[in-house]
């Protein structure tokens, strides 16, 4: 039953493992990039990638892209910003929220190749250096969430909630923090996570 | 989701150009072979279901600099089909004078979709119909003319009881096309011959025996605006659900009254979640026109509008709940302080 130190490759865990099956399937994709010439060829061919510029997080990210790939899929399978998170994948749950510009948009809806030159921010883009966004560390405070799957989502919605002027009350923040469904049912505490957080974010 | 080409279109004639050359003659837009992109939340969920199949997307969000302007005057409000539902829901003025619209916009979907979707992409959304949206189901004749209708029989609780046919009795599942249809909007409508206008209550189409033709539509035409005459500040949307925020509608009223010394003068009543189609009840508008409000008035108003609903084996529930939307949503209307 022991299984030996050292048999698993070091660093293995499940996230690597995704991440580099999600990588080796992209190799026959940026072959055949290579090979031809995507910004003229791959306009009237749907199994050609295209070349896109995705602003992520303040950074440029040069990809190529199958014309179907979402924001989402770009973020985790192209990118490996896992953060955002595939929940049911059509627009229902909110575990992918990200913002484009200010808004808060689903990422698993969008396109990546119908955002191009605008700002994407992610989970990842929240913290800096040490210090946690207002939203992240109100979200500790409060313990609000359990199993966490559904937190980066709800935590890219509470700021825009905040930032559209939708936190003045607990029955505000329900209705628009709506679209973030918990399984776990952390809500009480997600209200008061955001409740914390508002006042900071207002400031600026 | 099935390969398909990307485009970007940024000029209206081009992107009227492609998706009607896209399009076949006596086939139902929804099948052609482009798509237009605009909020996506519609299109890309079809698509990953399998039930849209298109082979190109023309992208038409660049069109938005000419197309998403909100301009409310003091003879009518005229709405860019480009516009966000969330920028058009939080606008002061519709907000004041149009209160039916507002809510009607704010109470569909979440926040993050509203960001996403547009008006025009709004009033074109597909149905809900489980059957539908599951392709493992060949009987269904929106998706495959001719195959029959799973509904009829099946788990029916979501669907229509106005409007329905023997072929279909799936609900039009939006909400702000209740709001224009009840207050005599006009869609403004681009194609390859321009513009034209009609009533938006033209746009859509009953099922009756061709369930899959949804709209009035011609190949290539794109809605460019939506123009709503005069000002309803005492307007409501009332809107009854499975739980309490973020849900299609079991059953959903837009009511806009001009009262004037207790005398109902102008009534509007649509009702929402409970038809094919985005539903004008004018049989309860005849009911209160020229009246004074009490709660009988508002329940034979009620019934006036569900006389003629059919449930089936799982739906009945919607004629006796839409009757207490429409009575509460009267009452709502009434009291308001305008």
């Amino acid at each position: 039953m022991s299984e030996k130190p050292g048999s698993r490759p070091s660093g293995f865990d499940r996230r690597t493992f995704m991440a580099g099956a999600a990588g080796s399937a992209l190799v026959p994709m940026t072959a055949r990039a290579a090979a031809q010439d995507p910004s003229s060829s791959s306009r009237q061919d749907p199994s050609l990638p295209v070349d896109v510029t995705l602003r992520v997080n303040g950074q440029d990210k040069r990809l190529s892209l199958d014309a179907r790939t979402t924001v989402l899929d770009a973020l985790r399978e192209h990118l490996k910003l896992t953060g955002s998170k595939k929940g049911c994948d059509h627009g229902q749950c909110g575990a992918c929220t990200v913002l484009i510009g200010d808004r808060r948009v689903v990422s698993c809806l969008t396109l990546a190749l119908a955002v191009e030159g605008l700002e994407i921010t992610t989970i990842e883009g929240l913290a800096t250096d040490d210090h946690l966004h207002p939203m992240q560390q109100a979200f500790v405070d409060n313990d609000a969430f359990q199993c966490g799957y559904c937190t980066p989502g709800q935590i890219m919605s509470a700021i825009a909630c905040v930032k559209e002027g939708h936190a003045g009350s607990d029955a505000d923040i329900r209705e628009y923090m709506s679209g973030n469904i918990c399984r776990c049912a952390a809500y009480p505490n997600i209200v008061a996570a955001v409740k914390q957080a508002a006042p900071e974010i207002m400031k600026g | 989701m099935r390969p398909f080409v990307y485009q970007r279109a940024t000029d209206p004639d081009t992107a009227v150009q492609v998706l009607s050359a896209a399009a076949t003659a006596n086939h139902p837009l929804t099948r052609a072979t482009a798509q237009p992109l605009a909020g996506g939340t519609t299109l890309i969920d079809l698509m990953k279901l399998d039930v849209m199949r298109p082979a190109a997307i023309v992208d038409i969000n660049p069109l938005a600099q000419g197309w998403s302007a909100i301009e409310p005057g003091s003879e009518r409000l005229r709405l860019g089909a480009l516009a966000k539902m969330s920028d058009v829901a939080a606008h002061d003025e519709i907000l004041r004078n149009y209160p039916v619209i507002a809510n009607s916009l704010k109470l569909a979907a979440s926040a993050q979709l509203r960001n996403m979707a547009t008006l025009g992409g709004n009033v074109m959304q597909r149905t809900r119909c489980s059957y539908f949206r599951d392709v493992s189901y060949e009987n269904c004749n929106k998706r495959n003319p001719g195959s029959g209708c799973a509904a009829m029989d099946g788990v029916n609780r979501m669907h229509a009881v106005l409007g329905t046919s023997d072929q279909c009795i799936a609900t039009y599942p939006g909400d702000f096309a209740q709001a224009l249809i009840a207050l005599d909007a006009t869609v403004e409508v681009t194609g390859r011959s321009g513009t034209r206008s009609m009533p938006f209550a033209e746009l859509h189409k009953a099922p009756g025996n061709t369930p899959e033709i949804e709209t009035t539509l011609q190949p290539g035409e794109l809605i460019s605006a939506f123009v709503v005459p005069g000002r309803w500040p005492r307007s409501v949307y009332l809107k009854a659900r499975d739980r309490q925020s973020y849900e299609f509608a079991l059953s959903s009223a837009a009511v806009a009254l001009d009262v004037q010394d207790g005398t109902i003068r102008d009534a509007r009543v649509a009702l929402g979640g409970v038809a094919t189609v985005p539903w004008r009840a004018r049989e309860a508008e005849a009911q209160l026109k020229g009246q004074r409000f009490d709660d009988r008035l508002a329940q034979r108003a009620a019934d006036a509008a569900f006389a003629e609903a059919k449930g089936r084996q799982h739906n009945s529930f919607k004629i006796a709940l839409g009757k207490r939307v429409v009575v509460r949503a009267l009452q709502q209307a009434v009291t308001m302080e305008i």
